[in-house]
């Protein structure tokens, strides 16, 4: 199918980092089954750095992928650069995304940064605030039709 | 294994049609409008498909009008009643919620021209009470317009008997019969309806072509202006290649109709059995009153844009109702009418068969998808959630 880049296409059916990690340091899950999409990230953090990190989504192709490409983005790097991750960040390493789809990145940001805040509150660390606000993002949907 | 399970999208052209098309092209090119030979022909060509599809509806030759296809059809017959109500003061129309765009969005457009729109619901099972009929219908209803089959989840609607209710009390009546011709017996008469639409890339014909029934004597006025082709209802040089290749096509199909139901209602029903077999999911449907070829479910926990995208991979060629399938925030609105919440709406996979369909296939779609669902499940936070009981299941 077309509508997908081939990275997209190669992340959703070989997603990296897909499963649980037992006993995370920090899990965080967005989205809701009602808009048919929710992303669950699961952090392993050693000092300051991301040792591991495992996601699971309910979604479509374009969540999956996203998930895939986010945990990609972030394992092995300082907390401090996973939580400036940005969604256009994952669209453009997957070599975008349909502006309709542009959502998907936006729940693999919003999931990273709610479990390094599960992580920042289970373990009582200090952190900034302003870093989980929530931000404006562009959610974009086009008309419906089944185009039958 | 390719398997092309998406016949309620689209067809692949009958090889008859195919042929006629390229004939008529070749040696009736002429316009059916001009006065030489070449164009007399065409006219000639252009009324004996006009025949033949009045012959195989049930109906009389001057009561067929080609189009572009269904969503034109519904849109002129619904547009020509309501102008027609509107003009004796009668603004209510009474239509279904599982009805397609190409009704549901011409229905819309005449709301916020004042008209008074009632959407029936349907049961669990997709079917629209007549009951609800009865009673929806008032002195000032203009039209009732009720699709004969659903092209989502297949439901055959009781239009027979909610034509027979529209006569006694004078409404017109319209049928969106874009899933039902040339997949189950279909007679004008015996719906009495007013309107009936078509479209013949459904049943094995080129697309950009279909055709609107109309009744003697109901109302129909022009969407499109121009020459005088179509007795003047509808404007623009006629597709003969197309029209011919319907006419066709529809030839074959109702030939072939009771062999071709009982066959592949018997491979639909084998499929249904086996992907029952798979946990924590539904029939969209009823089970009986639904089209020969079609196979909705919904299943739990997992998405359906990912999982006709793994399925494509494999060879396979479905569609979905889920809302990343079509842009749009909301999951398909039939399956909102029948009761699916959105957590398993988004779920759901339609696969629509046809008579190239074999038993090897039904085979390969019984053994591929419960594996495609199981592992989409397997990476799906819903479903560990389901599985662990922190979320109950709805199916």
């Amino acid at each position: 199918m077309s509508l997908y880049s081939e990275k997209v296409m190669d992340h959703f059916k070989h997603p990296r980092n897909v499963g649980v990690i037992e006993n995370a340091d920090g899990i965080g899950e967005v989205g809701n089954a009602k808009c048919g999409d929710i992303m669950k990230i699961y952090l392993k953090i050693e000092g300051d750095i991301i040792a591991d990190v495992k996601f699971e989504t309910f979604g479509c192709g374009s969540a999956i992928a996203s998930s895939s490409m986010a945990t990609e983005l972030i394992k092995g790097k300082p907390l401090k650069d996973a939580l400036t991750l940005t969604n256009k960040a994952v669209a453009e390493a997957l070599d975008g995304l349909p502006a309709y789809k542009m959502h998907c990145s936006v729940l693999a940001e919003e999931a990273i940064r709610a479990a390094i805040l599960d992580y920042y509150k289970k373990n009582n660390l200090p952190y900034d605030p302003e870093l989980f606000k929530e931000r404006d993002h562009e959610h974009e949907h086009e008309g419906s039709g089944d185009g039958e | 294994m390719f398997v092309y399970a998406d016949n309620a999208a689209t067809t692949k052209i009958r090889p008859a049609a195919l042929q006629k098309y390229v004939e008529i092209s070749e040696q009736f090119f002429g316009n059916p409008s001009s006065l030489h030979t070449a164009g007399q022909r065409a006219k000639e060509e252009l009324e004996r498909c006009r025949a033949k599809v009045a012959s195989l509806l049930g109906c009389n030759t001057r009561e067929i009008y080609f189009t572009s296809g269904g969503s034109e059809s519904d849109n002129q017959a619904i547009e020509s009643a309501a102008i027609a109500g509107a003009k004796k003061g009668k603004k209510r129309i009474v239509s279904t919620a599982i009805e397609h765009h190409a009704v549901l969005h011409t229905l819309n457009k005449l709301q916020k021209e004042g008209f008074e729109i009632v959407l029936l619901p349907v049961g669990e099972n997709g079917i629209v009470s007549v009951a609800d009929a009865e009673k929806a219908i008032n002195s000032n209803t203009c039209l009732v317009s009720v699709m004969l089959a659903n092209n989502e989840i297949g439901s055959i609607q009781p239009v027979a008997e909610i034509g027979k209710l529209c006569r006694e009390r004078g409404v017109l009546l319209h049928t969106d019969a874009v899933q039902a011709v040339g997949h189950m017996p279909v007679d004008v008469k015996e719906l009495s309806c007013d309107y009936l639409a078509l479209s013949a890339h459904k049943f094995g014909g080129p697309r950009g072509v279909g055709a609107l029934y109309v009744k003697t004597g109901a109302p129909l006025f022009n969407l499109i202006e121009g020459g005088a082709q179509e007795r003047g209802k509808r404007a623009g040089t006629e597709n003969l290649p197309a029209i011919a290749a319907m006419a066709e096509a529809l030839g074959e199909a109702c030939e072939n109709l009771p062999s071709y139901m009982r066959r592949v209602s018997a491979l639909r029903d084998k499929l249904i059995e086996n992907l029952s077999k798979i946990p924590h999911c539904a029939l969209n449907g009823d089970r009986e009153k639904r089209l020969c070829g079609n196979v909705s479910f919904c299943f739990e926990g997992i998405e359906g844009e990912s999982l006709l995208l793994l399925l494509d991979d494999k060879g396979i060629c479905a569609s979905s109702g889920s809302a990343c399938t079509s842009g749009s925030l909301d999951p398909s609105h039939v399956l909102l009418a029948i009761g699916r919440v959105h957590d398993v709406a988004h779920g759901s996979l339609r696969l629509s068969l046809s008579e190239d369909t074999t038993e090897e296939e039904i085979d390969y779609l019984s053994e591929e998808i419960p594996k495609v669902v199981e592992y989409l499940r397997s990476i799906s936070p819903v479903w560990r959630d389901l599985q662990e009981g922190r979320r109950s299941y709805i199916l």
